[in-house]
């Protein structure tokens, strides 16, 4: 086991482990553009490991410069000066073939929100407005059964009854519909950007949302601003997740 | 000959009365044109945007280099002055010659700035100076009292030595106020424009100026810049000091500008450490002036920026760190300290890694689906802020750890009590690092609003993790035994290539910071005030961006090669140059100047 004193041994190890560790010890599976960030990372500490000292940077690259240099390693050479080649090539090829699949794309998940929108020609804001039914103490309980209605008559379909984006037509979708039970999502956002979100839908998102891409559809024509407002309540109700409440000025 | 001379001297002084006259009689017409005059103009070529941004960003690296560099460059002179220690005296000399060199440019690049405003940007300017016009004034008479003073610094160097010592730091002391309030004024232009105050809604002063320059993101801004500033003032006296190094040709030589990159890399990671939490204190003001322009910054278009920002901020702690593990390799004992760098730098690894994790991830339709959505369910725990402000702390906590060790590398401390205050210590950086990873973890279980309070108990407990740790680590090992005298010029090169590299990051990183700044104000010139309406009104993309940085910050390079190269002919044939005789004690490495 001495060949593992050797720092560029290690340096092969550690890269090799980390990708296997990264590409199938994450379950389900990492995409690859971040794969590629962590690697890249693994791949700089690794050079810092190697080389934070002169014995280990000679211990890292003795075996390269032997392998480029000494008669004896000439099998070597050819064997790398054939396969390096091959592979950069496959890996070019990779990159450049056309698949059946759409290549991915950045998507702003949470775009910026307007600070007021037309909603039936009528202007609500969305910039410092928080659910006015949690207003009416009394009758919260009556708003969330109602948003519960209306999710299952018009939102369960996609975005599953579970409300884990798992719905009847969400294997259809692309993006796929948002999975509310995921801290990621309503959490982390007030509810009046749900209501924005929910009236006006795919075709109300900025554009580096990819408003073309999206098959959320607009629901002021078909909900009521009090039904939105109820379905909101709903949501945050049935997931157990609490709405982000607006910072105070200094 | 005679009257060839009068004849010569009455046409020169006719020369400034025919101006005179040309300028009054020309007044009413360009009043007229004045009148219609319109909203912008276009530069050449490259469009009046790109001009005004390409100036504005070199202005920006020149004045921070030349406000930065003085703060730490009058401490050291300070620390040279009661401690008599000839080098410190030196160095700040080496120091304040760098930013001597650079102050004529920051200040043409200035008014090349303002010319394109007044040329390019009519309406804007005239706006802007209905606003600021009185701070106009006080800003040129700070900038000329600034330029009088550091030139007396500069050359009163030898003048005011001696027992008129003090007069000579004074003066130091009195050019970083005049800086600093330079840069509170500008900060109060650039921040009205993100975040205006103290005007109606059709964008008129409402009573005094002071409502607009004191303004929402002012005062994050002016500590975040100031801070940045040393930052970036240590990393480019760094990457000067290692240009030296490589150049050196003396060992004697090769020692001075070793330890002069120390110095700078000390300086840049001291103030780095704390930078963060000032930025991240600007953010929280940006949410709290416009929620909309907080989102657009950090969830909306500009999320990814965040992730270059986090790459670039990661190479920063690496790089950072890894010249500090190859310094030890100069100081004899630091051997037994090596066994912790793989530690430190996995912790390091993880740190960066789960900092670039994007919140928005660049996933195709199989992988969502395999994923269940557009969040991961576990990666897209590392996309919030509770684990990003739990990796920066955890890697600044690393760092420090780092320069602890670096510290006493080749000292053994002989207080009877060191096993008590190291126990001590180790338990600051324990406790820490529990703390930190408490509210971390805790954070993914409270809503956003009591998340965010969390940062503070972080940021709080690192911060009293550094005070402790120092406070017990200067006195013990204050007088402590040494392993060995530290081999100052005795260092790998890639050690310096390290340094220019961490200078040219943190340009690139100011750069993209100020995209990120003037971007998130999207069509607007005064954001809700006074829009846009010129055909640059669209926020550029990110590649877009990343190329123009890209070319400025080349471009700044070349200016700093050139202006070094310019205040180093000064110093050829001179063999007595300032402090040169101070700095055998440094080659020879029988002090540890730390």
């Amino acid at each position: 086991m001495s060949f593992l004193r050797s720092r560029f041994v290690q340096a092969v190890v550690i890269l090799v482990g980390a990708f296997v560790v990264l590409r199938f010890g994450i379950r389900p599976p990492a995409p690859w553009s971040v794969i590629q960030i962590y690697m890249a990372v693994v791949v700089l500490a690794v050079l810092i490991y190697v080389s934070s000292d002169t014995d280990s940077w000679r211990s890292f690259v003795d075996p390269i410069r032997a392998t480029l240099v000494d008669p004896g390693r000439r099998p070597v050479r050819l064997v790398l000066a054939v396969l390096l080649p091959i592979l950069l090539g496959y890996y070019a090829y990779t990159q450049a073939a056309a698949g059946p699949e759409a290549p991915a794309e950045l998507r702003a998940v949470h775009p910026a929100p307007p600070s007021s929108i037309q909603f039936r020609s009528k202007e609500i804001n969305i910039s410092g407005v928080d659910n006015p039914l949690r207003k009416d103490a009394a009758n919260v309980k009556k708003h969330v059964a109602a948003g519960g209605e209306i999710y299952v008559r018009n939102c369960m379909y996609c975005h599953g009854d579970n409300l884990d984006g798992h719905g009847r037509f969400a294997a259809a979708l692309n993006p796929p519909p948002a999975n509310f039970e995921d801290p990621g999502t309503i959490a982390m956002l007030q509810e009046s950007y749900l209501f924005w979100r929910i009236a006006k839908g795919g075709p109300g998102l900025p554009r580096e949302s990819t408003p073309w891409s999206s098959a959320m559809p607009a629901w002021e024509d078909r909900l009521t601003e009090e039904q939105i407002w109820q379905v909101t309540l709903y949501l945050y109700d049935a997931t157990g997740q609490e709405p982000r409440r607006w910072e105070t000025a200094h | 000959m005679r009257d060839l001379r009068v004849v010569r001297q009455a046409v020169w002084a006719a020369v400034p009365v025919a101006a005179l006259l040309l300028t009054v009689t020309a007044l009413p017409a360009a009043a007229q044109e004045a009148a219609k005059e319109p909203a912008y103009r276009a530069f050449p070529l490259i469009g009046s945007r790109l001009a005004v941004w390409a100036v504005a960003q070199l202005h920006l690296n020149f004045a921070a280099f030349i406000l930065g560099v003085p703060i730490f460059a009058v401490i050291i002179e300070i620390i040279g002055w009661r401690t008599r220690q000839e080098q410190y005296d030196w160095l700040s000399h080496e120091f304040v010659k760098l930013i001597f060199a650079a102050f004529s440019t920051t200040a043409l690049l200035g008014a090349f700035l303002l010319f394109l405003f007044v040329g390019y940007y009519p309406k804007f300017w005239t706006y802007m100076t209905s606003i600021f016009f009185p701070t106009y004034w006080i800003y040129a008479l700070l900038f000329f009292a600034e330029t009088f003073t550091v030139y007396l610094w500069y050359y009163g160097w030898e003048w005011l030595s001696g027992p008129r010592k003090w007069i000579h730091v004074g003066l130091g002391v009195l050019s970083n106020l005049f800086g600093t309030a330079i840069l509170l004024i500008g900060n109060s232009w650039v921040t009205f424009m993100m975040s205006p105050a103290g005007v109606t809604e059709t964008g008129a002063l409402k009573g005094s100026v002071w409502a607009a320059i004191n303004n929402y993101t002012w005062m994050p801004i002016n500590i975040h810049r100031l801070i940045a500033n040393i930052v970036f003032g240590g990393t480019i006296a760094a990457a000067y000091a290692a240009f030296r190094f490589l150049n050196a040709t003396t060992d004697e030589e090769r020692a001075r500008y070793d330890w002069m990159g120390y110095i700078g890399n000390f300086v840049a990671l001291s103030a780095f450490i704390v930078l963060p939490f000032a930025g991240y204190w600007l953010g929280r003001e940006i949410y709290a002036f416009n929620q909309t322009m907080g989102i657009t910054m950090m969830g909306g278009f500009m999320s990814w920026l965040w992730i270059i920002q986090a790459i670039l901020i990661g190479v920063l702690f690496l790089g950072s760190n890894y010249y500090l593990w190859l310094g030890m390799e100069r100081i004899p004992g630091s051997e037994r300290y090596r066994k912790y760098v793989p530690y430190m730098l996995t912790i390091l690894a993880i740190g960066f890694m789960v900092w670039a994790t994007p919140h928005s991830l660049i996933v195709t339709l199989e992988e969502a689906r395999a994923m269940g959505g557009t969040h991961h369910p576990f990666l897209g725990f590392f996309g919030v802020m509770s684990a990003k402000n739990t990796a920066v702390n955890l890697m600044i906590l690393t760092t420090f750890l780092s320069y602890v060790l670096y510290r006493r590398a080749n000292r053994l401390s002989i207080r009877p009590w060191v096993v008590t205050g190291m126990a001590i210590q180790w338990a600051a950086f324990c406790v820490a690092a529990a703390i930190v990873v408490f509210y971390g973890v805790y954070g993914y279980f409270v809503e956003s609003i009591v998340r965010i309070g969390f940062s503070v108990y972080q940021v709080g407990a690192v911060l009293g993790a550094i005070v402790l740790v120092m406070t017990i680590d200067i006195p013990m090992f204050r007088g402590a035994k040494s392993t060995g005298t530290i081999r100052w010029g005795r260092i790998p090169a890639r050690s310096q290539y390290v340094l220019i590299l961490l200078a040219v990051t943190f340009t690139w990183l100011m750069g993209l910071m100020g995209f990120a700044r003037s971007g998130i104000r999207q069509y607007w010139h005064v954001y809700g005030i006074l829009r846009d309406t010129s055909v640059d009104a669209v926020t550029p993309a990110l590649g877009y961006a990343a190329n123009m940085i890209t070319t400025v910050t080349v471009v700044f390079f070349a200016l700093v090669m050139f202006i070094f190269w310019l205040g180093g002919l000064s110093e050829k044939g001179k063999a007595g140059a300032h402090g040169a005789a101070a700095m055998p004690v440094i080659a020879g490495g029988s002090e540890d100047p730390r």
